[in-house]
């Protein structure tokens, strides 16, 4: 008899005779198979023939309706047993996989025949086809089956064994989903599943469609396999930027630029819509218009063009508030889509720790990189991973070389010495040549020279300070992906005090503007005052309105700024791709073709081709994104620019790459360099956020230009909205919200929350780390443990085992009684109290892990609750059951 | 839509988009076809046994650079001798996809670095691995030291040979392995 089956409750279901009992007969060869060694009495009953079969069913159609009650109590119990039965088989799933398949394979069959056989006898006895049980039983299988095909994929199998697996599904599937429903609702359920195939094939075909519709996929990957990893990723980021402007450009365009002008006055109609009679006869030519100047400069570009009425158009549509809530949220979209971004890349790089553990294998199993498909790559790659051997092995002999060690650490310090002193320089040449600028703009007549001195000057250093810290950076001898950090560090840093020299100058040129304005308002204010009053003039006949552009205006700073972020945009594109056709096309055509006649072999030897320069492209990237951040609130049009400028920079350098460009001397792959590149992003646009908003909170905007025209500070704009468009009691809220008495409370407990959740990140990964650190002890322990004695006993290892679990529960006690007290709450948390040392033991100790488990007879398989200290003794136990009677 | 209709079936064709990652089955059988034009027909409709031989197969640009071409073609192949039926080529590309699981491809790097269960041969198959990673540039000391330390490493449960399972929880922790 089963003791399996004996100590289940709901054993006297066996006792009523009915048409179950075939089935679970049927399900006796996935039990067995779960447990072997142990009988099924049910089994004996599918022997039986048909006729005994159709005795039952008579008997049980008889009993059905009172059946009908238990069988719903039946179920859950069956469930029960059902659940038992696949625990088991999880742990069991150690034996081959081929074994199994076969195994499968019969189990299939045979359930086929018998459905078929079953089936056939309920549908020949009556209309009322399949009982409840039968149904949730062929539903189940049926969604087994549903299951199988879905995760067909991922299987390890031959195409052939596949489609074989596969044929037999459908097969089954077509034969028993139409007999699931009953009478009407069967034509209903086959329609379903009808419906629900179509769905899954137009989602692959969706699916598919989407894979294609990745732009410049291939491009990227040719790149990829011609120049490494490292390469494409600068590709990578270049496209997800794309994707994020264009975000920004569809912001931007359909809230701000295209309403104003479909629906706000035409150009020529208000003054700050025209442009001054003064520079009417130049303003059309090309050096004025290239200098954004002109027609361009009152276009709805920038920030001066747009009208500060309040709504405009039959929609009423508020442009004011539009154009500010559009600035706010480009910022707030670009943020939250950098973090999320980071976010994500984040998640799949918990297991860091574990680098120093598997050196040599990941050395060996994971260098290659599969994408390359170039034999000039695979020949440096071939080399670097042969140094990379060579470097851990030489680590591994000899753990520490002490002259070496003092020599690079050395190095480092001076190079980082140099570089230090090469930033202060050019800093301080920054700054001097800034200061001159400001002399010289005073002066009258000054030469081109003197006018663009400072970026003349800021794009020398762009050129030469890179190379030169590359040059001292190979000193320090790091390894490329760290090099590349640093020197990305570097430049970044460089950059950054480019760009704030160049906001210093703005900001100067800003407030010199708005110190005139008071001027300029009342100059405004007399002309209009005296053109309409003045004498001569017949008071009867009114007098026609000042032609638009006669009106003299103020020097509208935001427009000013605008236009300077346009045009270093501009200038900053067109040096990229000058330098790229100069520096890289020219030079490799230069080395290709005059190598023929040469005195020494230019390939090789001094010029060379260039390499593609990861870092540089990546900051200008980052350091052009910063100045659209910048910009766009002053001129709209900016980021449309910018997308052009990044499609353009997306054909122009796959082509330059592929055409000018040699693949560099040590490949190395760019893993996670990608969230250093947002880290890098999130910078700057925080540090492009901080202009902005000082901008927009404490300066007035200009009196006769842009959407904020009139108001004290461009935020005044929300306020009115609130005021006039919204109920009372909603802008009561507002007010309310706004006082600081709640905001500093907000504030505080902001910071609260982030102090709490740093503590118990931090505490949680020192728990992770001590347990990793257990983890490692043990492997020791055992190690030495094999070592010492070959010929392990049982009886040995079961008292190691009983001594590790106990050495880790200990361990387990002593690690979270020195963590504070909201640390031994999360873990207790995660690992439910005791139970956690059973857990750790099951993870930690391989023997157990490996061990067939199967009960000892008698113990309930099922017992729910993980009891403590259970796990090495039943894991023994069952080795003992296991072994053959003596 | 219609040229593929002429190579497969419709249930054909249906039956590989189940089981393959990546989906363009018209794009691999001419890719496929195009290795060797005078061996392949164009009509898969009567399943031909065609084998395409190793030396077309391991001159493909995706793997004419690879170390490991020649295991990989053999560990698709059906006995293990790098010919390759339209079956193991459709395979190859389903594992190799992007789209294909860590799982799935954790179990195939098993086979095709052939740390295989005996120890012996397993610990021949490293050596082959590592002479192959660098091109034999290493004295044969430094070959076996690095054996002997992969091992060490990755050998979980210390019986002296990497399973499946050891190799599986080495290389699903790699930074490296599938980015």
């Amino acid at each position: 008899s089963s003791p399996h089956l004996s100590s289940l409750p709901c054993d006297r279901s066996r006792r009523s005779p009915s048409m179950k009992r075939p089935h679970r007969a049927e399900e006796a060869p996935g039990r067995r198979r779960a447990q072997p060694g142990q009988k099924e009495r049910a089994g004996g009953s599918p022997g039986s023939g048909s006729p005994r079969r159709k005795q039952a069913e008579r008997r049980g159609r008889r009993e059905l309706l009172g059946d009908r009650e238990r069988g719903s109590a039946e179920k859950i119990c069956r469930g029960r047993r059902k659940k038992d039965g696949r625990a088991s088989l999880r742990e069991q799933r150690a034996p081959s996989k081929k074994e199994k398949e076969v195994r499968r394979k019969e189990e299939v069959w045979k359930q086929l025949k018998k459905h078929r056989s079953s089936s056939m006898a309920s549908s020949t006895s009556s209309g009322e086809s399949l009982s409840e049980e039968e149904l949730a039983h062929i539903l189940e299988q049926v969604e087994d089956k549903k299951k199988l095909i879905a995760s067909m994929r991922s299987k390890p199998w031959p195409m052939s064994r596949k489609l074989a697996e596969l044929r037999e599904a459908q097969e089954f599937l077509e034969k028993y989903e139409g007999a699931l429903g009953k009478g009407k609702g069967k034509r209903l359920y086959a329609y379903r599943m009808l419906m629900a195939k179509k769905w899954v094939k137009f989602k692959r075909d969706f699916d598919n469609f989407k894979t294609q519709c990745i732009p410049w996929e291939m491009k990227i990957k040719d790149i990829e396999s011609h120049f490494g990893s490292s390469v494409a990723s600068y590709f990578i980021f270049l496209r997800w930027m794309y994707g994020v402007n264009l975000v920004l450009f569809g912001l931007i365009f359909g809230l701000v630029i295209i309403p104003e002008v479909l629906m706000g006055m035409p150009y020529g109609s208000i003054p700050r819509k025209t442009v001054p009679r003064a520079e009417e006869e130049k303003a059309m030519d090309f050096s004025v218009l290239w200098d954004f100047e002109g027609y361009m400069k009152y276009s709805a570009l920038f920030y001066g063009y747009y009208n500060n009425q309040r709504t405009i158009g039959w929609l009423r549509y508020r442009l004011p508030m539009a154009y500010f809530m559009v600035g706010v949220s480009v910022f707030g979209y670009s943020l939250m889509i950098v973090i999320r971004s980071m976010a994500s890349n984040n998640q799949g790089s918990t297991s860091e720790g574990d680098s120093d553990n598997f050196t040599f294998s990941f050395k060996m199993f994971t260098s290659w990189d599969y994408l390359i498909g170039n034999s000039e790559t695979a020949d440096n790659k071939y080399a670097s991973i042969t140094t990379s051997f060579k470097e851990s092995i030489v680590d591994e002999q000899e753990s520490s070389k002490e002259e070496n060690v003092h020599l690079t650490r050395f190095l480092r310090v001076l190079a980082n010495f140099l570089i230090i002193c090469c930033l202060c320089g050019s800093g301080y040449l920054i700054y001097f040549v800034v200061k001159r600028s400001q002399e010289f703009s005073k002066m009258q007549n000054v030469s081109w020279y003197e006018r663009n001195e400072v970026e003349i000057v800021m794009s020398l250093l762009g050129m030469f300070c890179p190379p030169l810290f590359e040059t001292i950076a190979t000193l320090e001898n790091y390894h490329p992906r760290i090099g590349l950090k640093w020197q990305l560090g570097r430049i970044f840093a460089l950059f950054l005090g480019n760009l704030y020299t160049f906001l210093l100058a703005l900001m100067d040129d800003v407030q010199l503007k708005l110190s005139n304005e008071e001027t300029i308002k009342n100059i405004t204010h007399w002309t209009l005052f005296h053109y309409y009053n003045s004498s001569g003039w017949n008071e009867s006949v009114p007098r026609p309105p000042l032609h638009p552009a006669d009106v003299p205006r103020g020097s509208c700073w935001e427009t000013a700024v605008g236009i300077e972020f346009m045009r270093l945009t501009v200038s900053d594109m067109l040096v990229t791709y000058i330098t790229i056709l100069l520096g890289d096309f020219l030079r490799a055509c230069f080395v290709r073709f005059m190598n023929y006649c040469w005195c020494w072999d230019l390939e090789a030897g001094f010029p060379s081709y260039a390499e593609f320069d990861i870092s540089g492209n990546v900051l200008g990237l980052i350091f052009n994104q910063g100045m659209i951040w910048m910009g766009s609130f002053y001129a709209p049009g900016l980021v449309g620019i910018n997308v052009l400028r990044l499609l353009t920079s997306m054909y122009f350098q796959c082509w330059a790459v592929m055409s000018s460009n040699v693949p560099h001397e040590r490949v190395f792959k760019a893993s996670r360099s990608n969230n250093f590149y947002m880290g890098l992003l999130l910078l700057v646009l925080f540090l492009s956020l901080l202009p902005v908003a000082y901008t927009i909170m404490s300066l007035p905007p200009s009196f006769d230009c842009g959407p904020f025209s009139g108001k004290n500070r461009m935020y005044d704009v929300i306020q009115e909205t609130v005021e006039n468009d919204f109920p009372t009691f909603l802008g009561k809220i507002f007010a309310f919200l706004a006082n600081p008495g709640l905001i500093i409370p907000a504030i505080l407990l902001m910071f609260l929350a982030i102090y709490y959740l740093n503590s118990v990140s931090k505490s949680l990964s020192r728990a992770n780390a001590q347990l990793r650190k257990k983890i490692q002890a043990l492997r020791e322990v055992e190690k030495s443990h094999k070592s010492v004695k070959s010929r392990a006993t049982a009886r040995d290892s079961e008292d190691t085992d009983k001594s590790n679990s106990k050495n880790d529960t200990q361990l387990t006690k002593e690690g979270t009684a020195h963590h504070s007290a909201s640390q031994s709450q999360t873990l207790d948390q995660k690992a439910q109290g005791p139970g956690a040392s059973s857990s750790a033991g099951k993870t930690v100790l391989p023997a157990s892990q490996h061990l067939p488990v199967s009960r000892a007879p008698g113990v309930r398989p099922d017992s729910g609750q993980a009891r403590p200290q259970a796990h090495p003794w039943r894991s023994t136990s069952g080795k003992q059951a296991w072994r053959p009677p003596h | 839509m219609g040229n593929k209709q002429t190579v497969f079936t419709h249930e054909q064709l249906e039956a590989y988009q189940v089981g393959m990652m990546d989906q363009a089955i018209g794009g691999l059988f001419y890719r496929y076809q195009d290795l060797a034009p005078q061996l392949v027909p164009l009509d898969y409709t009567s399943c031909p046994d065609v084998k395409v031989p190793y030396e077309l197969i391991g001159s493909m640009p995706e793997l004419k650079d690879n170390p490991f071409r020649q295991r990989i073609a053999q560990v698709f192949s059906e006995d293990g001798d790098g010919h390759m039926t339209l079956d193991n080529f459709l395979d190859m590309f389903s594992v190799m996809s992007e789209m294909a699981p860590r799982d799935l491809k954790a179990y195939y790097a098993f086979k095709i670095y052939g740390v295989c269960a005996d120890p012996r041969v397993g610990k021949w198959e490293r050596t082959q691995t590592v002479t192959k990673l660098t091109r034999g540039e290493l004295s044969t000391e430094e070959v076996s030291l690095i054996c002997e330390k992969v091992l060490d490493e990755a050998d979980g449960d210390h019986d002296g040979r990497l399973s499946l399972e050891d190799f599986r929880n080495m290389i699903l922790r790699a930074p490296d392995f599938l980015r």
